[in-house]
């Protein structure tokens, strides 16, 4: 009987345990074109990061003997009118490029659901709040971010010195001016969620206020912060590319896939190649990014519509 | 509704205050100084003076108000004046908003530049908007048919690829290797006759194109998951049980509901039109509105910047509002109190 019974339970306990994130993955999986999305952004982001250490040529040496060669198998990517190669110039241009994607999007996801789950959790900070999102939400994005960026460019060279002084500036700027959509989206989904019974039975026995804000709240509107993530981080790498491109973003002994598009488009009638493949980069990151977060929406919340962050923010940057 | 509509208008006033002093704040610690290109011959007493004509010298908050007044009693002052031909009061001696650049009102500048801006990012537009919401209605009807994926493709990459790209690509393919259309927008280029009309349309093609791809991508796929969501709604059911064909169904039930999103859609796009395409304009060398604020950037010309900047935020706060007095006059289940 007893041996009969444990049989019977067998099957059960080893079934393998289900995660959250298990789950996800499995719904994720599905979804053709997410997986495409990601497929694509791990081949950009290790050919990146690996590819300078196997691909050593210096993205700064220039050569005249070479300017304006068209790819071949010496020169993969062609190389630019001062015979800078153009391969290597894209990988580490590719570096910074991600970078500058990655940490701003930490900004602004820290300030967005920080203000975002202040507002909806404390009915008080709501209104102020909420208002101080609608001023930022009408500023006209680029032109300040222009302006900014001319402005203090000078003051934090001189402090942080030529690299990492433009770095930070960007990365600030572009953070702090992106984080609305995600304070929007955080609040909405506090809002929701703190209507529900797990928040009261929390409160009932006694719980405090931060602690269920933190331990009970949060981890419920981490899909949406998740998806916003990804999506910011694709704006992100567009705005420091526009940025770039309008020459007011890293210095030109600093490539970017902006700034060597910015570069190139003077001399694409003869050399289209020094304009071609810094595009593509541009194009399938942010493509694949795009894709990404259009499956981990999917998987994570099935809910959540598709007029979010993504299309609302790229409208300023025609 | 005139209720709302008045309180509406009352918060707009502080919102719009709090902007123009973000704006002329954050201008004003520019460590840029307009008479930094003059001549080393002039005299420090001389600069001083120039500096003072220019309302420089005085404190912020001085300043901050004289700019208020320029910008919202003064220039408004001279426009009327200039579409009515009515004096008013003492228009000679009024301290006018000039350009440092250019020596001449900010006004007549916005105004030289506007034409230029309107026709092809409106027309941009215009061409996004009949395009993206009949494709949008066909994805959601036919949902997951070739059509529908053809658009999600479209879209992704309309709204992935940057225009600086497909911009770029864009006059390597069609200028310079086909040779269709010019690569630059000319813009001092009249239409007199039937060849330079034809000329015109060459060359706006393209900005327009590459403009309308990217809006299009959006509003395409705003157009679909509002189509998406009327559709299994009972209303539809009741529609197609009365025996109405399915045409009828989509094109008078489902349209006109699953419009509401995206009017107010298309209403906050707008200030972009007025905004410029700032990048567009920097690939096709338009002279519009977008150009003149890089222009002005880069010279550190403040009160333009100032201006161009204040005025899109205008435009935004209004056409907020607008979508949303849209918004409630297409479905009236939205009350406002």
């Amino acid at each position: 009987m007893t041996a009969q019974s444990e049989a019977m339970a067998l099957p059960v306990t080893t079934r393998k345990q289900r995660t959250l994130w298990g789950d996800v993955w499995v719904q994720f999986r599905k979804h053709k074109l997410a997986m495409f999305g990601l497929v694509v952004i791990v081949l950009i982001v290790v050919s990146v990061m690996i590819g300078p250490m196997i691909y050593t040529r210096d993205p700064e040496y220039i050569d005249f003997s070479v300017a304006n060669q068209a790819p071949s198998l010496q020169y993969p990517f062609g190389t630019d009118n001062l015979g800078r190669d153009g391969l290597s110039r894209n990988l580490h241009g590719g570096r910074i490029s991600i970078a500058v994607g990655v940490v701003a999007m930490l900004i602004s996801m820290f300030v967005g659901s920080l203000i975002g789950a202040l507002s909806g959790y404390y009915s008080k900070l709501d209104g102020p709040l909420m208002r101080f999102t609608d001023m930022m939400l009408a500023l006209p994005l680029l032109p300040l971010l222009l302006v900014i960026i001319l402005l203090f460019r000078d003051t934090l060279r001189a402090t942080f010195g030529p690299e990492t002084g433009i770095f930070l500036l960007i990365v600030f700027v572009i953070g702090i001016l992106n984080w609305m959509p995600t304070a929007r989206v955080v609040r909405g989904s506090v809002l929701s969620v703190k209507e529900k019974e797990f928040i009261e039975a929390a409160i009932s026995i006694g719980t405090n206020e931060n602690t269920v804000l933190l331990k009970h709240v949060f981890p419920n509107v981490l899909s949406p912060i998740i998806v916003a993530a990804t999506l910011s981080i694709a704006n992100a790498i567009i705005t420091e590319s526009a940025l770039s491109f309008l020459g007011l973003g890293f210095p030109s002994d600093v490539p970017t896939w902006g700034r060597l598009l910015y570069d190139g488009k003077d001399f694409m009638t003869f050399t289209p190649w020094v304009v071609i493949f810094p595009g593509l980069f541009i194009s399938f990151t942010v493509l694949g990014i795009n894709f990404m977060g259009d499956g981990l929406r999917d998987a994570l919340d099935p809910k959540l519509r598709e007029n979010d962050a993504a299309c609302q923010s790229h409208l300023k940057y025609q | 509704m005139g209720r709302y509509l008045i309180r509406r208008l009352l918060t707009a006033i502080p919102t719009l205050i709090a902007i123009s002093f973000v704006i002329f704040a954050i201008l004003d610690l520019a460590p840029s100084d307009p008479t930094g290109n003059l001549p080393l011959t002039i005299p420090p007493e001389v600069k001083q003076q120039i500096r003072e004509s220019l309302g420089l010298g005085q404190p912020f908050h001085i300043r901050y108000l004289k700019w208020m007044q320029q910008f919202f009693i003064t220039e408004p002052l001279n426009i009327l004046e200039e579409t009515t031909g009515i004096t008013i009061g003492d228009s000679e001696s009024r301290f006018r908003l000039r350009s440092w650049q250019t020596r001449g009102p900010v006004i007549d500048l916005i105004v030289e530049r506007m034409p230029q801006t309107l026709w092809v990012v409106g027309l941009a537009y215009l061409v996004s908007v009949i395009i993206a919401i009949p494709l949008g209605v066909i994805s959601a009807v036919k949902q997951y048919s070739w059509v529908d994926q053809a658009g999600t493709i479209f879209s992704m990459i309309g709204f992935s690829v940057p225009t600086f790209f497909t911009g770029l690509l864009a006059i390597i393919i069609f200028s310079v290797h086909l040779g269709w259309f010019p690569s630059f927008y000319d813009t001092t280029h009249q239409v007199t006759d039937w060849e330079s009309f034809v000329f015109q349309i060459k060359q706006i093609i393209l900005p327009v194109s590459v403009l309308a791809l990217f809006q299009t991508a959006t509003l395409n796929r705003f157009t679909r998951s509002s189509v998406l969501d009327n559709l299994p709604q009972d209303y539809v059911r009741t529609v197609r049980a009365k025996g109405f064909r399915e045409y009828y169904v989509i094109l008078v039930h489902v349209l006109r509901n699953s419009l509401i999103p995206v009017v107010t859609l298309v209403a906050l796009g707008i200030p972009t039109i007025f905004g410029g395409a700032i990048i567009t304009e920097q690939i096709f060398r338009i002279n519009g509105l977008g150009a003149l604020l890089i222009i002005a950037i880069q010279g550190s010309d403040i009160p333009v910047v100032q201006s161009l900047t204040f005025i899109f935020a205008v435009l935004i706060v209004l056409f907020n509002l607008i979508a949303d007095v849209i918004y409630g006059f297409l479905d009236p289940r939205i009350h406002y109190n």
